[in-house]
């Protein structure tokens, strides 16, 4: 059974139509890549499935449940961890405690465990230094990295990673592709909206392309970038 | 920096010892009056809890002093209760009283949560002058001698070798400075635990908190809730020395809600110490312009402005900026050690 699912959803900001039927399945443990032109929707997808924003149709399930009316933290509970493109630190607490609310809640792991395994993430992902410095003065770099070390504090079965490897060198990018893959090698299914299509394309085994709102294409890396409409769309980009 | 930190519980401590000892070496008078000041400090106290960690600007705490003083009164009067027990009985009818308040007031935000605190207050008082068996709009007087024959006021007599009425203010002295050694150390523990954590979170940022499982709507509710409880505790208890009750005097906006707002911004509003701090100003200000009348309520006012536009985290902020010296600091440290690598955590599905 899939472990999430989107079912002819659809939201509308007005009479800008951001998400217009959209339907898929991700199955567990699978990494699921999205693209599409700025203003195409990606954003809005994932604040749909993780309740951020209540679609005007369609139903969104996990475990084949319905979570449509559900809450953020109910669906962070039932495994959906999610980053924001723009980061969204406590900014008044440290790196550290900012993994401790989202282990401690999310994660509802134990009080004794939690500092071990918050600073296991931080280590993993470049922190361990700034542990206790307070989030809101990080660098942008940072704030992002604190994002996804933050989402995977909350024991996501599904991480949703917006736009985290914009703005950095490549051997940064190596890195977190390295740690992006750990993720995934652990089990945990993933949904990462990115533009740097080469880190991308080397962790998720789909690509979906949005573009106006709807699902363009959903299919494997090599055939969706090779289709001629995506490479239409993303000429300004690629070339 | 612990070094610090041991002189200010050093400190603490014996303040808090001669604290205890005043009855028994002070005139009655003051004590009677650091009565007074210690039932201010609790208020700030849970004001502080609700309005500066958990972001719940409330003017109608007067409701939860007025109900806890009516229900102490009825206890005694109505039900023949000693007064202590009529003092846990206010507390708790605060509490439940808060539940379908908060149920109104939870739906609304900012300035319309604090103007609706304040409709709820008004009604209660309202709602209270029609208690004909508790004196109706002007009220009633606790029945003559009941503080004198509170529980433990004979023994107190005998330790101070004082009058009945001293041992009785004695007596309510102790139990408000215990509430508030109370209140203090609960708020720490509570702010320091998982849902004070949840807590400070929210305060940063309310979306990205419940992206992380932070449910804010029952984090608040139980805030409101507790310190509904308190204040209700101590709304009664300041009402057992008063020993007269009305409804204007029981829900009086000024005495238990504007004062206790001051107190908390000038002391440092969203710190655990802001609200000490704060009352100790409020307690010298009045000593040197108790002479001046309504000069006092306007420098007070001078003050509590200047603070919230030159130190937003009032006095005891601007302590913490200058010396880096924070003596409830609700921070977690991270481990030192990062020895061993735990097992990977994962969920089962
Ligand atoms: N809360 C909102 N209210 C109104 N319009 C919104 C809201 N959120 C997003 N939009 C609009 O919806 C459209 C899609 O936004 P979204 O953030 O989902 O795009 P995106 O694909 O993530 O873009 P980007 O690549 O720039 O991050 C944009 O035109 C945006 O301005
Ligand atoms: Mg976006």
């Amino acid at each position: 059974m899939a472990i999430l699912s989107l079912q002819s959803v659809s939201k509308s900001f007005g009479a800008l139509k951001v998400t217009d039927d959209v339907s898929f399945d991700l199955n567990a443990g699978e990494a699921l890549g999205i693209i599409g032109p700025n203003g195409a929707g990606k954003s809005t997808l994932f604040n749909l499935i993780t309740g951020n924003i209540q679609p005007d149709r369609g139903r969104v399930l996990i475990d084949g449940q319905d979570v449509t009316r559900l809450p953020p933290m109910d669906r962070v509970r039932a495994g959906i961890g999610r980053s924001f493109q723009i980061p969204q630190p406590f900014g008044h607490l440290s790196v550290y405690e900012n993994l401790l609310v989202a282990a401690r809640f999310g994660g509802e792991i134990p009080a004794s465990e939690a500092p071990g395994f918050c600073m296991d993430i931080l280590s993993r992902t470049g922190l361990a230094t700034v542990a206790e410095k307070p989030s809101g003065g990080l660098p942008l770099l940072q704030r992002k990295r604190l994002e996804l070390a933050r989402a995977m504090a909350t024991r996501p079965r599904v991480i949703l990673l917006d736009e985290i490897a914009g703005g950095l060198t490549d051997a940064e990018c190596v890195e977190l592709v390295a740690t992006i893959r750990s993720i995934h090698a652990e089990g945990t299914a993933i949904i990462w909206i990115e533009h740097v299509l080469h880190a991308l394309n080397s962790v998720v085994e789909r690509l979906m392309v949005l573009n106006f709102g709807r699902m363009l294409m959903i299919g494997q890396p090599d055939q969706v970038m090779a289709s001629p409409e995506v490479r239409e769309i993303y000429l300004g980009i690629e070339a | 920096m612990t070094l610090n930190r041991n002189l200010g519980l050093c400190l603490a401590f014996l303040a808090l010892t001669a604290l205890y000892a005043l009855p028994a070496i002070a005139p009655r008078a003051m004590v009677q009056d650091l009565f007074g000041i210690l039932t201010l400090l609790v208020l700030a106290m849970n004001w502080n809890l609700l309005a500066g960690f958990a972001g719940l600007v409330s003017v109608g705490q007067q409701a939860f002093v007025g109900i806890g003083a009516y229900a102490m009164f009825a206890a005694i009067i109505l039900a023949g209760l000693d007064p202590l027990v009529g003092v846990l009985i206010g507390g708790i009818a605060a509490a439940l009283f808060a539940v379908p308040m908060a149920f109104f007031a939870f739906r609304l935000n900012g300035a319309y949560f604090a103007i609706g605190t304040w409709v709820v207050a008004d009604i209660a008082r309202l709602a209270i002058s029609q208690w004909k068996a508790l004196g109706g709009g002007t009220g009633t007087s606790l029945p003559k001698g009941t503080a004198k024959e509170m529980a433990f006021v004979d023994q107190i007599k005998e330790l101070l070798d004082v009058s009945s009425a001293a041992a009785a203010d004695a007596l309510t002295y102790w139990l408000m400075l215990s509430l508030a050694v109370g209140v203090l150390i609960a708020s720490y523990v509570f702010l320091r635990s998982r849902m004070g954590l949840g807590l400070q979170a929210i305060r940063d940022n309310e979306n990205a908190a419940r992206s992380v499982g932070v449910d804010p709507v029952k984090l608040k509710a139980l805030v409101f809730l507790l310190t509904a409880f308190g204040t209700g505790l101590c709304g009664a208890l300041a009402f057992i020395q008063i020993t007269r009750v009305t409804p204007d005097a029981a829900f009086s906006v000024i005495d238990w809600t504007a004062f206790v707002i001051f107190i908390t911004v000038i002391g440092g509003i969203g710190t655990l110490p802001g609200p000490i701090v704060g009352v100790a100003v409020f307690y010298l200000l009045q000593r040197l312009l108790a002479d001046y009348g309504t000069i006092y309520l306007i420098v007070l006012g001078c003050l509590g402005i200047a603070v919230m536009l030159f130190a937003r985290r009032g006095l005891w902020g601007l302590f913490i900026d200058r010396t880096g010296i924070d003596l409830l600091p609700l921070t977690h440290r991270p481990p030192r050690m990062v020895a061993s690598r735990p097992a990977a955590h994962r969920r089962s599905a």
